[in-house]
């Protein structure tokens, strides 16, 4: 129960009177970033990351990821009222959530909504309070080839679950793989695909990368169907509240269900917005009143924000104890993670158990800030939707410029910026997954060193990946997930024919 | 949209050759102490080439028979311009003029053009959020923005922290 022990301590660290500050501005920073389109997530947090530099690296990651939880919650308030998903995790909610809300129920499907977030968080953090540790434990006998071969694993994974074409997630993959190669060579020095611009030495940002295609990109696909805000009127009274509750609890079996689908899909490189989907399926094809989903079913509401809460928030298990984000948000995080000179890894665990600790236990308390003020908010967040599109979209964009310019103190990174805008709304339109290059971009050179090493213990034999069960066993399982949709399209073949 | 499809294909191809250029520069062989700077990016290009082949075949010759609706409509591309080429000037301006005049004039334009806001509420805003940029950014944060290459008024205006 040493675990317990950490927690603990861990509260010590969190409940300082600055971080209990740093909490609720970024829980309600988050929830306006979740309300807002352009500022997701990933966005938000990479354009907030500079101004962190100043705070002790602890002070700045619960900042931060109050920033996620708030933005967990807030993508909720959108989609229910103004059928717009604030956030892509929020999409699924917009299914069941609006038609409630134009049913005049908008508080109970906040509240439902809301409450569903928390727990799924909660299941997710007691896990990660239990499992990280033991995940780093074991990591700490990983070799570089064991981690080449987790790289590896995650990388595949993306290609195998990826229900477009695998050639175009291979495609955006290498191309953020290269991006991270520009620069310095940390290893031999030689500056690597610069041609000659002093520009290129810096190499490319993964936050640039994140504004630009989460941020710009994003405001240019809302452009698309020009933007009318008109919403359901929503105040939650404390009646409605309770009732909520009342009603919640017959849901237990999705909820639970829809926790495990999110911790999953939280470790796994998939992240919040696939288990979104995948929760909402699932209920609706095991429900009893499957007919009712679409139409204002609560249950349609569980589900989906049980998941993504749940994921968000597991994806920063393998984050913190393998290095390997679950997702582009966690990667940002991760991104952080290293700019402030910490290695998240096994040796986090035990190099700096303050921080981890601490983070763990801001969120417990995060989650539930989160509850709190999103519970009792939500009339003034949904109003922030109403300020006409044409005050909104250029504030935004300055803020963008902003949050590209601080991050290296370079103009070239705002051109850079509207570049990877351009991109993402090109990529998005045409179904090249982006998470996969932003995850390349911030992996790019870890997965490299560990491959370099690798190559150099067993001088040029690829042989190394498969030298002992744990590594051959995780390299097996990465060219299955790379092969998955051609394993597919075979079995679909050999079906008929039977 | 099999036109993009192309040209983005296309695109990647010529990506991938930029990079195995500049990795064969770089030797991407095995060199005396082990993988040389250039071999892990050389190997990349090559399966960049690779798989944007593929979808470059994929969306010319396998897909021909399926019907494709058109990559943007002509109403969609005019609304993400309006958009896009404010933001391409706003930018400029940030380099030349410094991000506080630029998000003055910015926001204004924007207000006024699209949102058909009587002029003298959209500089209120439009002061208003670079004021509090500007506040929060030089003195609470102690961050510097640019304040222009060409023309800093900034600096005219003598309210710069020395």
């Amino acid at each position: 129960m040493e675990e317990i022990n950490s927690l603990f301590n861990g509260f010590a660290v969190a409940m300082s009177p600055f971080n209990m500050l740093l909490m609720l501005v970024g829980v309600t920073l988050g929830v306006i970033i979740g309300v807002l389109p352009g500022l997701g997530g990933a966005n938000g947090i990479a354009i907030l990351l500079p101004l962190t530099f100043t705070m002790p690296p602890t002070s700045a990651i619960i900042m931060l990821s109050c920033i996620y939880w708030g933005a967990l919650f807030g993508g909720a308030i959108t989609s229910i009222l103004f059928n717009i998903p604030g956030e892509p995790w929020s999409v699924a909610t917009t299914f069941d959530g609006y038609p409630m809300a134009r049913n005049g129920k908008a508080g109970e499907a906040l509240t439902a909504a809301f409450t569903s977030s928390f727990i799924g968080a909660f299941f997710a953090v007691v896990m990660i309070t239990f499992l990280a540790p033991l995940v780093a434990k074991f990591a700490l006998k990983f070799g570089p080839p064991e981690f080449f071969s987790v790289y590896l694993l995650t990388f595949c994974s993306f290609v195998g679950m990826n229900k477009g074409s695998p050639f175009k997630t291979i495609s955006a993959m290498m191309l953020g793989f290269a991006l991270a190669t520009v620069g310095m060579d940390t290893v031999t020095g030689q500056l690597r695909l610069t041609f000659g611009s002093t520009e290129l030495m810096r190499g490319f940002d993964f936050l640039i990368a994140v504004i630009g295609l989460f941020g710009i990109g994003e405001i240019l696909l809302s452009m698309e169907e020009g933007l009318a805000f008109h919403g359901a009127a929503a105040k939650i009274r404390r009646q409605v509240v309770l009732e909520t509750w009342a009603k919640l609890p017959k849901y237990w079996a999705t909820s639970i269900r829809s926790c495990l689908i999110g911790c999953w899909m939280g470790i796994t490189p998939g992240g919040a917005t696939p288990a979104s989907f995948m929760a909402y399926g699932v209920a609706k094809r095991l429900s009893k009143n499957s007919e009712n989903f679409g139409k204002g079913q609560m249950e349609g509401i569980v589900a989906p924000e049980t998941a993504a809460h749940a994921a968000g928030t597991s994806a920063l298990l393998p984050m913190l104890s393998l290095g390997i984000p679950g997702s582009p948000t966690a990667a940002v995080l991760l991104g952080g993670l290293l700019i402030w000179g910490l290695q998240p890894g096994p040796l986090l665990f035990v190099e700096k158990p303050d921080f981890v600790w601490g983070l763990i236990a801001s969120m417990y308390l995060g989650n539930l800030a989160g509850l709190f003020v999103v519970l009792t908010c939500v009339p003034l967040f949904a109003s922030i939707l109403r300020i006409p599109f044409s005050i909104i979209a250029p504030v935004i964009i300055v803020i963008c410029a902003v949050g590209a310019y601080t991050v290296h103190t370079a103009l070239f990174d705002v051109w850079l910026m509207l570049g990877f805008g351009l991109m993402g709304y090109i990529f998005k339109k045409l179904d090249y997954p982006m998470a996969p290059m932003v995850l390349a971009l911030v992996l790019g050179d870890r997965a490299e060193d560990s491959f370099r090493q690798s190559m150099l213990i067993s001088q040029g034999s690829l042989g190394v990946f498969f030298s002992n069960f744990l590594v051959a066993g995780i390299t097996t399982l990465a060219l299955l997930m790379l092969l998955w949709p051609l394993i597919g399209i075979v079995m679909k073949k050999i079906k008929p024919i039977k | 949209m099999k036109v993009m499809e192309i040209i983005t294909a296309i695109i990647f191809m010529i990506l991938g050759l930029i990079v195995m250029y500049g990795s064969i520069k770089l030797g991407s062989n095995w060199g005396s102490d082990g993988p040389e700077a250039g071999y892990f990016p050389f190997y990349i290009s090559v399966i960049i080439l690779l798989s944007s082949a593929i979808n470059l075949y994929q969306a010319t010759i396998v897909n021909k028979k399926k019907i494709t609706e058109s990559f943007v409509d002509k109403k969609s591309l005019g609304q993400v311009m309006a958009v896009l080429l404010p933001a391409i000037i706003f930018v400029l301006g940030v380099q030349l003029i410094g991000i506080y005049v630029s998000s003055i004039l910015y926001i204004a334009f924007f207000m006024i053009w699209l949102g058909k806001y009587p002029p003298w509420k959209a500089i209120v805003v439009a002061l208003g959020v670079s004021a509090a940029l500007y506040f929060m950014f030089e003195f609470w944060f102690q961050i510097p923005l640019p304040h222009g290459s060409w023309i800093n008024l900034i600096e005219l205006l003598g309210m710069n922290e020395k």
